[in-house]
């Protein structure tokens, strides 16, 4: 049984078909790669997944009940989580305030209760905190939790929101362009730290990324997308040779 | 039928005043994406303008069509550079803070000019000198049409004509549609984005004031309020016709000065503020685009 | 904090109301008293419309319209149940009239809440100046209905609303709102809250349901909105619909960006601020709102994040300042 299966999901913005029939059928465990050139309709796979836009046609399914046209909050708590393209992180609040946010679906506490104080609301904070300690101490962060997000550099930013998506307790994660402006040292530790935490968390992870030194480096499998449609799928070696990855990425080869 | 033609007709002559301020809130908010809450108020100074250069003029004593545009073009002129100060002096600073600051600062601007004015023009309504003698030109079948009336629709349809022209038949029109487009990328371009917000100020200001003076023809009675209610129910059409889209301000005007008249003659004066603003809430929730307007959504 | 300690406290701080109550109003200027129930009620407006603006993001500039709702529900609940209630009730009037107070104050609350609630939903759909604007509208268009009903005075006002309001009563509303807003907003649903406010898209993929949260927010700001009406409407004895005007709510805006939006204390000190600044600028009476939109404008240019921005009253401040002395006093 796949985790999450996209039949035939195509979206149109107006009259532009932005993707079309894609099919993707991921796996327990699995890390795979969605790439493309901009504009390709990657994120937009992703809105589709996670509720921000409904597909035009087509079905996608998690654990194999439908999720078409469910809310974003919704589809966050049936296990699917995510990183933006853009960072979207609640820029005034404090990095661990990002990340007890995303905690808050598994809270059980009521307006009433937290208003009230009662003994449980206490102890249910108490292990917020300690919870969103420990996580962020994952990423590094830990030291910095009292800091105000918008004030961390770039590199830790994207991490914090990593953290973030992962408070949500996802079998899903879904990783919009993570590398995105990083060096290549940081790329590297991402890439570690990626694996690390897919192994840590039992996560099944889809990426979309542009820096092929993490695709082909952690990939176990790749789909490619130009134009909205899929032109290839297969094992990074695969791709890397496919000529029409390679005439989507860099034009037609000049003889 | 003839109650409802009369009621059309006097309708036609509101919406027209309504859609000559409707202009300049849909262009400003078209530029800066700032409903410019003052601009009910720049209205207001304009009826002033034009009562007080009447007066100056000694117009009520030889009412005449050239003294009445010259009253005009004094209150446009006047409006114009008050526009433009506003600008300069409270949105300018702002234009890189919180849409909520620009707003609040806006409605500060408002009551500035409100409080304002009633203590440099006094608190108590004056009355418009009569610019052109008033006549019924038309009263056939009880329905009733004076001079006045018509002239307020003609003038407002010369002013909306040659702003027509005027924004898609020249390059400063071109620059102010690319402006409100997107604003980066025309200055990019090389568009002097602080002259093209500037004139957009001018000429939404200068059609405020005409319509003051023009509303001192039909509706004589002008006070430092006057421009609240009437700047709300503009603002109502600018919407209903798509903010920011200049022919769209047009037909809001109009169809909300319509709907106005018709529900004060067939439903009951009271509701007559109510029904602007029901207006606004229907299309906000059911098309909020406006009737001319274009959706765009917010990239994920 | 166990849950007997905090029954103890609220018994205590009732007492406290109660005695200053019983100290001060007959002794006080009553020009001073009236000034302190008007803090106490700005208090409440500003603080429950921080909630919705403030916290949650959502621009509504029609708290008047929630006042009035609460104002008037009260009133006519205690106009005109009220003697018959008291007729009926068996307890001794010193209990069943404060009662009678209460139910009208919670009654108003509510239906004023009810208003929220659809004020709310076109906060869904709608960001910024928009639903500015939209709020607006409801808080004319609840004026206007109001205006219609004759029962409640429509024109002429609401006369002879019994006099309830005290400084009990007040204090103790005040005290009510500021805890449960902070205790809101320093909780797992603040954060949601705020979320919202921050991004809510990002807030949506966390899994917050950030329509629920934005609707809420206008329910409990609309429902202290209520409250606070009422009590102004049991302080004066009257009610007129010139006094919850598109003017009020943006006084009420004033004090929380005035305060900083995000801070509650801000919100009260503010409020405190607003509430005097009038009665200083009383000489000069014509000349005060021109000085107002001024002082707003150059706000905005300057310091738009207000005098407090985020920031809270805090008990290190405090201790910062004493520990300050005490080593300037050890060190002199």
């Amino acid at each position: 049984m796949a985790l999450l299966e996209l039949e035939n999901v195509c979206i149109n913005f107006g009259g532009l078909k932005a993707v079309d029939k894609f099919n993707l059928a991921l796996q327990k465990g699995e890390l795979v790669g969605l790439i493309g050139p901009n504009g390709a309709g990657k994120t937009t796979v992703f809105n589709m997944i996670t509720g921000v836009y409904p597909p035009t046609q087509g079905e996608i399914r998690f654990s194999e009940k439908k999720t078409n046209g469910l809310k974003p909050y919704r589809i966050s708590k049936v296990g699917i989580s995510r990183t933006f393209q853009n960072i979207r992180l609640f820029g005034e609040l404090p990095v661990i305030d990002n990340v007890l946010v995303a905690f808050h679906q598994h809270t059980t506490s009521g307006l009433l209760a937290s208003v009230w104080r009662s003994k449980k609301f206490w102890l249910e904070e108490e292990s917020l905190v300690k919870k969103a300690t420990e996580l962020l101490a994952i990423f590094g962060l830990d030291t910095l939790k009292n800091e105000i997000s918008k004030n961390l550099p770039y590199g830790q930013q994207r991490r914090l929101e990593i953290a973030r998506a992962l408070a949500t307790e996802p079998k899903l994660l879904l990783l919009d362009e993570p590398a995105a402006g990083m060096n290549p040292q940081e790329t590297a530790k991402l890439m570690l730290l990626i694996k690390d935490i897919q192994k840590k968390f039992d996560l099944t992870i889809l990426l979309i990324e542009h820096d092929m030194q993490v695709v082909m480096g952690i990939c176990e499998r790749i789909l490619v997308l130009d134009y909205g449609v899929t032109i290839a799928e297969g094992p990074p070696e695969k791709i890397k040779k496919d000529p029409k990855v390679i005439e989507a990425y860099l034009g037609e080869e000049i003889h | 039928m003839q109650e409802f033609i009369q009621q059309l007709i006097n309708g036609i002559t509101w919406g027209s005043i309504y859609a000559l301020i409707a202009l300049g809130y849909t262009m400003v908010y078209g530029v800066l994406k700032l409903i410019n809450f003052a601009h009910s108020d720049v209205y207001m100074v304009g009826a002033f303008a034009g009562y007080y250069s009447a007066h100056w003029l000694g117009i009520a004593e030889n009412p005449s069509v050239p003294k009445a545009v010259l009253v005009m073009l004094i209150s446009m002129i006047v409006c114009s550079c008050l526009g433009m100060t506003i600008e300069r002096l409270a949105y300018k600073p702002l234009r890189k803070s919180s849409r909520l600051a620009a707003l609040i600062t806006a409605i500060g601007v408002s009551l500035f000019l409100e409080n304002g004015g009633q203590l440099v023009f006094g608190a108590d309504p004056k009355f418009f000198p009569q610019l052109i003698e008033g006549q019924e030109i038309w009263s056939k079948s009880g329905i009733v049409i004076s001079n006045l009336q018509l002239i307020v629709l003609l003038a407002s349809l010369t002013l909306m004509a040659i702003l027509q022209l005027f924004i898609y038949k020249t390059r400063t029109g071109k620059a102010m549609r690319a402006v409100s487009f997107n604003i980066q990328v025309a200055s990019l371009m090389g568009i002097s984005t602080n002259k093209i917000i500037t004139i957009t100020f001018a000429i939404g200001s200068a059609l405020a004031g005409a319509a003051g003076v023009l509303v001192g023809l039909t509706n004589p009675k002008i006070d430092p309020i006057m421009g609240l209610l009437p700047g709300l129910k503009a603002f109502v059409a600018a919407v209903l016709g798509g903010i920011g889209n200049i022919p769209g301000a047009m037909v809001g005007g109009l169809i909300i000065g319509i709907a106005e008249v018709m529900t004060v003659g067939y439903l009951s004066s009271t509701f007559r503020d109510a029904i602007a603003f029901g207006i606004l809430i229907a299309i906000l929730i059911f098309r909020p685009a406006g009737i001319l307007g274009t959706s765009t959504t917010e990239k994920v | 904090m166990n849950q007997t300690k905090k029954i103890i406290l609220i018994v205590l701080f009732s007492g406290l109301f109660l005695l200053l109550d019983v100290l001060i109003s007959p002794r006080l200027n009553p020009y001073y008293l009236q000034i302190l129930i008007y803090c106490g009620i700005n208090i409440i407006l500003a603080v429950s419309l921080n909630l919705i603006n403030g916290f949650t993001g959502q621009f509504s500039i029609g708290h008047a319209g929630f006042m009035a709702i609460g104002g008037y529900t009260s009133a006519a609940f205690t106009f005109y149940l009220g003697p018959k209630i008291l007729e009926t009730l068996f307890f001794p009037l010193w209990f069943s009239k404060p009662l009678v107070f209460v139910l009208g104050l919670l009654l108003g609350g509510a239906l004023a809440a009810f208003a929220g609630l659809l004020v709310g939903i076109p906060s869904l759909r709608l960001r910024g100046d928009y639903l500015a604007i939209v709020t607006l509208g409801f808080g004319e268009i609840i004026r206007v209905f109001i205006l219609n009903i004759d029962a409640i005075g429509g024109a002429r006002g609401f006369s002879d609303v019994p006099k309830y309001t005290s400084l009990f009563w007040v204090l103790g509303f005040t005290v009510l709102t500021i805890v449960v807003v902070r205790n809101l907003v320093y909780s797992t649903h603040g954060r949601a809250f705020l979320s919202v406010r921050e991004d809510e898209v990002a807030a949506e993929a966390m899994g917050i349901n950030t329509t629920w949260y934005k609707v809420t927010a206008f329910v409990i700001g609309a429902f202290f909105a209520g409250i606070a009406g009422g009590l102004l409407g049991h302080y004066l004895q009257y009610l007129h619909t010139n006094s919850f005007t598109f003017i009020k709510s943006f006084e009420v805006v004033m004090m929380v960006v005035l305060g900083g939006m995000g801070s509650i204390t801000g919100s009260i000190v503010a409020a405190v601020i607003l509430t005097l600044l009038p009665e200083v600028l009383r000489p000069v009476k014509d000349y005060r709102m021109v000085f107002y939109s001024i002082l707003l404008v150059i706000l905005m240019i300057t310091r738009p994040q207000g005098i407090f921005g985020v920031r809270e009253f805090n008990w290190d401040w405090l201790k910062k300042i004493f520990s300050r002395k005490k080593a300037q006093a050890e060190g002199a």
